[in-house]
């Protein structure tokens, strides 16, 4: 007969045991994100025990920037003075002429008697830090569900589109930039009036056009701006300019890259706006007669 | 091959449980810094290395939720996929407390070749979770990371077993 002795002291399942334990737990978690999208009320949760440290982290580039922005010289200020000046006499102009385009604008929209364009709301946030992921382009901003965030609300600064909200903390939000990889804006052309989609590479400095025909008009230097009709970023919001266009005629679209216009990387203060949703209902799909196998798409 | 002769094992005081949750809340803070540019590759996944720290040398202190707990923690701070750094920490714990005796016995230098391959690993396994997802290979500077961990190692030692050492005893000449 086989006695096992008696444990001298109580140590729980073993370390593999653990083990697996935690690693099929993890694995749950992840199913359960990457494939269904549940877990937001866990999301939410834990974001709540992190988020003192999220601020405290971003305390010394806040306080760096501050410090570093105390001791600027005379000389730069009075520069930056003289230009501020400059540019606000050109902009003084362009806002006049603007507004004699707008009023008209408005008259011939009243003639037309289309729904009139609302000036969407606006909320100012910071960037509170770039996540680590290498995986993907994303930033927090210190703006979330307290400040009203949803997502899905674009985000722009003072030059033009920066990403779009995905996923809101209690008291941060998660943006993905337009140079994430999964990202796509649709744009237009603003010198052609071509519309295209615009895709994020992953790069920060590189966006690319995707399915562009061969003959399509689309040259250096070409500024694309939102084309509206995606129902998230309003119309007219510069995102990027063209900058290298190639015709390989073996292959069946053109290579077109281009440079996000907007710091992507380097703005601290940034726009959150207002998710246009003057779409009307997507059209409810005629079920085809013929039963055709599904295909799986990429 | 020369045996060398051991290291000779330092005498140290207990650790205090307050300085380890101390070390992993300044590793939280460190991974959370804005890092920029090439330092945002360079820097190190600080929580996975102090947690692989106090897995060496105190194995009995620090289990396998505290890993699994940082690991969500991180998840949500970098907005990656929830779990995924959960299980790369798990599998760091489990490596660091199976191989706590042999690495222990071992001097710095040769610590540091075991670190390495454990931290590259655990880099690994979050390559391999998000290549399941769909995510691409962001290039082998990736691994730039886990090098660097294993090079702060040395001085990361030192750091910590600094609150261990006893006082020098003011009466010895």
């Amino acid at each position: 007969m086989e006695h096992t002795p008696p444990p001298l002291f109580r140590t729980g399942p073993t370390p593999l045991a653990r083990l697996m334990i935690f690693t099929l737990l993890s694995i749950v978690l992840l199913i359960a994100d990457a494939r269904f999208g549940y877990l937001t009320v866990l999301r939410q949760v834990t974001a709540v025990i992190i988020y003192p440290l999220q601020r405290l982290a971003a305390t010394p580039a806040a306080v760096g920037e501050r410090i570093s922005g105390f001791f600027v010289s005379y000389n730069a200020l009075k520069l930056d003075n003289e230009r501020l000046t400059e540019k606000n006499l050109a902009l003084a102009r362009e806002a006049q002429q603007a507004r004699a385009l707008h009023a008209e604008n408005e008259h011939l929209r009243g003639l037309l008697s289309a729904r009139e364009r609302v000036a969407a709301p606006a909320k100012t946030a910071e960037i509170l830090y770039a996540a680590r992921d290498p995986f993907s382009r994303k930033v927090m901003i210190d703006q979330g569900l307290q400040g009203g965030l949803a997502p899905g609300q674009p985000v722009i600064d003072h030059i033009g589109v920066i990403g779009q909200i995905t996923r809101v903390y209690p008291w941060l939000s998660e943006v993905t930039l337009i140079t994430d990889k999964g990202h796509l804006v649709p744009v237009i052309n603003l010198r052609t009036g071509l519309r295209a989609v615009l895709a994020g590479t992953g790069n920060d400095s590189r966006l690319e056009l995707r399915f562009i025909p061969l003959a399509a008009d689309f040259q250096n230097g070409d500024q694309l701006v939102t084309s509206g009709i995606d129902g998230i970023y309003p119309p007219g919001l510069p995102v990027a300019e063209v900058t290298h266009v190639e015709r390989n005629t073996a292959y069946l679209f053109a290579n077109i890259i281009c440079r996000p216009l907007a710091g992507v990387n380097t703005h601290a203060q940034v726009l959150v706006l207002e998710p246009v949703k003057s779409l009307p209902e997507r059209p409810e799909e005629v079920p085809e007669k013929t039963p055709r196998s599904k295909r799986k798409k990429s | 091959m020369s045996i060398r002769p051991m290291t000779p094992q330092e005498l140290l005081l207990p650790v205090k449980p307050a300085f380890i949750l101390f070390t992993l809340v300044a590793a939280l803070l460190a991974n959370l810094l804005p890092w920029s540019g090439w330092f945002r590759w360079l820097a190190p996944d600080f929580v996975a290395l102090i947690v692989l720290y106090w897995c060496i040398h105190e194995p009995r202190k620090i289990g396998f939720i505290a890993a699994w707990g940082l690991g969500l923690l991180m998840d949500i701070a970098e907005g990656s996929l929830f779990g995924q750094h959960a299980l790369a920490y798990v599998i760091l714990a489990y490596a660091g407390m199976t191989l706590h005796r042999r690495v222990q016995r071992f001097s710095l230098a040769p610590q540091v070749l075991h670190v390495i391959p454990i931290l590259l690993f655990t880099d690994l396994i979050v390559l391999l979770v998000r290549a399941l997802a769909g995510a691409e290979f962001p290039g082998y500077a990736y691994f730039l990371g886990g090098l660097t961990g294993a090079a702060l190692w040395p001085p990361l030692t030192h750091l910590l077993k600094l609150p261990q050492r006893p006082r020098p005893d003011p009466d010895r000449v």
